[in-house]
């Protein structure tokens, strides 16, 4: 999870709520330019903190640009694979930013906030590319508020009880992948309810003068800070894919299985069109597969992947994200397999450390929550 | 964060508790919190030839992967495989339950080049 692109000349920044993590025992971590939180009281009582009640992240570090004006939305639409035009105010959808050639630039999160307000949520290591790119593309107005606000994400079967008792009733009212402003205190909270981590939760967005109240308010109702570490084996657990990891300029979205994101029904020009339309008929040749150990080990991103069949024809792939499935007690990991053994049930081996270990492609996601 | 008297440290983090001519080998405090959670060993086979100062075995917890350093030289007569189901115990006991394998000694007189648990204290960044 190290990001080789941190900035060489300046320390990491730290989070506005740096100190309150260190009150919390927090272990720091730098990653794409800021002083993250890796761990509180460790990676796996954090993941089962989330899977079993409530965990709080603070993912202050995502780039936030709220999109503003008559021309949001075309402009949005215009930049992006998903057609945000579609969404009626209070909605929130998962999209991309891709290039000409059709790879993948950056995911995102659009949030429809009125009409003609947006919300964007851009990965911390893309940020300043996705920044310039809404402000080249837009007329309309482009605001960073990355600084300005503190971004908190309360997931876990227990968060929506948590964020009720923080936000009182009318929280509950919040239907999945809708935002929605609310009172708290003297101010209000933009609250989304989406997430990373494969549970149900909310992000909340708060200016940065106050989001010290709200993760106390959080801890009080009985939420556990969860850092970094958890926040990845969660979403490999939810088999959601990383940027920088398994997808990237490399990839186009149909081999990622995002096909679902490129919205060629509206007939509007938006960055890659062209590129996606072919690539969008063409059957692709290799498909962002998951795959779980069936020994024990532990895979990690870079490791190789062979076919079990025919070994001797050496690595087919190498594992784009890998890790131990706190959840599922074994190795779980993915990477890009031609599509003939991208099959549910083909038997596969990981290389860990010159040993052989057998794995077997499975149907995402690796953990659901309501199995 | 604990270092027992009666133990011997070498400078990658290992101890050693000496009985008679055999010394069981395991992973200090401090290297357990710098890991993480512990999720995964591999240890070597009874009868496998350890030497002072080489790899003989690998840790991994969610986010590192570290090779184990033998303080000793000899010959691996136990294993603790309940680590196997258990990994979490180097990091809950690392001087007790946590224990990794026991080797029968070669060479005793290198326990001279080991560190007491001041001298490992000492070392460790503060």
């Amino acid at each position: 999870m190290s990001d080789e692109r941190a900035s060489q000349e300046q320390a990491p920044q730290k989070l506005a709520l740096h100190d309150r993590h260190v009150d919390a025992g927090a272990r720091f971590t730098p990653f794409s330019g800021w002083e993250m939180p890796l761990q509180y009281t460790g990676i796996i009582d954090e993941h089962e903190a989330v899977r079993t009640s409530a965990g709080v992240f603070d993912v202050s570090h995502l780039g936030r640009v709220i999109v503003d004006g008559p021309n949001a939305g075309h402009c949005l639409r215009s930049v992006t694979t998903y057609n945000v035009l579609e969404m009626r105010p209070g909605r929130a959808h998962y999209s991309l930013y891709c290039n000409d050639t059709g790879g993948i630039v950056d995911d995102i999160f659009v949030y429809r906030l009125a009409e003609e307000r947006w919300l964007v949520v851009q990965n911390a290591a893309n940020h300043a590319q996705g920044l310039a790119l809404l402000g080249k593309s837009c007329e309309a107005a482009t605001e960073d508020i990355t600084e300005s606000t503190v971004m908190l994400a309360v997931q876990g079967p227990e968060a929506r009880a948590a964020l009720t008792r923080v936000l009182g009733r009318n929280f509950q009212e919040l239907a999945a992948r809708r935002c929605a402003q609310f009172s708290w205190r003297n101010t209000s909270l933009l609250v989304a309810r989406t997430g990373y981590t494969g549970e149900d939760g909310a992000e909340c967005t708060v200016e940065r003068s106050l989001a010290g109240e709200l993760w106390d308010d959080l801890l009080a109702a009985g939420v556990k800070p969860a850092g970094l570490g958890a926040r990845d084996t969660l979403r490999l657990e939810a088999a959601l894919p990383l940027h920088g990891n398994d997808i990237d300029l490399s990839t186009n979205p149909f081999e990622a299985g995002l096909g679902w994101v490129v919205s060629m029904n509206d007939d509007t020009p938006f960055i890659g069109r062209n590129s996606l339309k072919s690539l969008g008929t063409e059957a692709p040749s290799r498909q962002l597969s998951h795959m779980r150990l069936l020994d024990r080990g532990v895979p990690r991103h870079g490791y190789p992947v062979l076919d079990a069949n025919s070994p001797e024809a050496g690595p087919l792939a190498t594992l784009t994200s890998g890790t131990f499935s706190p959840t599922l007690r074994t190795g779980i990991g993915m990477a890009y397999l031609p599509v003939a053994l991208a099959e549910s049930g083909a038997r596969l081996i990981v290389e860990i450390h010159g040993r052989a270990i057998p794995a077997k492609v499975v149907p995402r996601p690796f953990y659901r929550r309501d199995a | 964060m604990e270092f027992p008297e009666n133990l011997l440290y070498n400078t990658e983090d290992e101890w050693v508790r000496v009985d008679g001519d055999e010394a069981i080998i395991g992973i200090s405090d401090f290297a357990q919190d710098q890991l993480g959670d512990i999720v995964y060993l591999e240890l070597p086979e009874l009868g496998t030839t350890v030497k002072s100062g080489e790899p003989f075995g690998v840790v991994e917890s969610v986010k590192a992967v570290s090779d184990l350093y033998c303080p000793i030289d000899g010959i691996v007569v136990a294993r603790n495989d309940g680590l196997v189901e258990e990994p979490q115990l180097v990091n809950s006991s690392p001087y007790e339950e946590g224990w990794m394998i026991t080797v029968r000694m070669s060479e005793p007189n290198k326990l001279d080049d080991l560190l007491t648990a001041d001298d490992y204290r000492n070392r460790l960044p503060q």
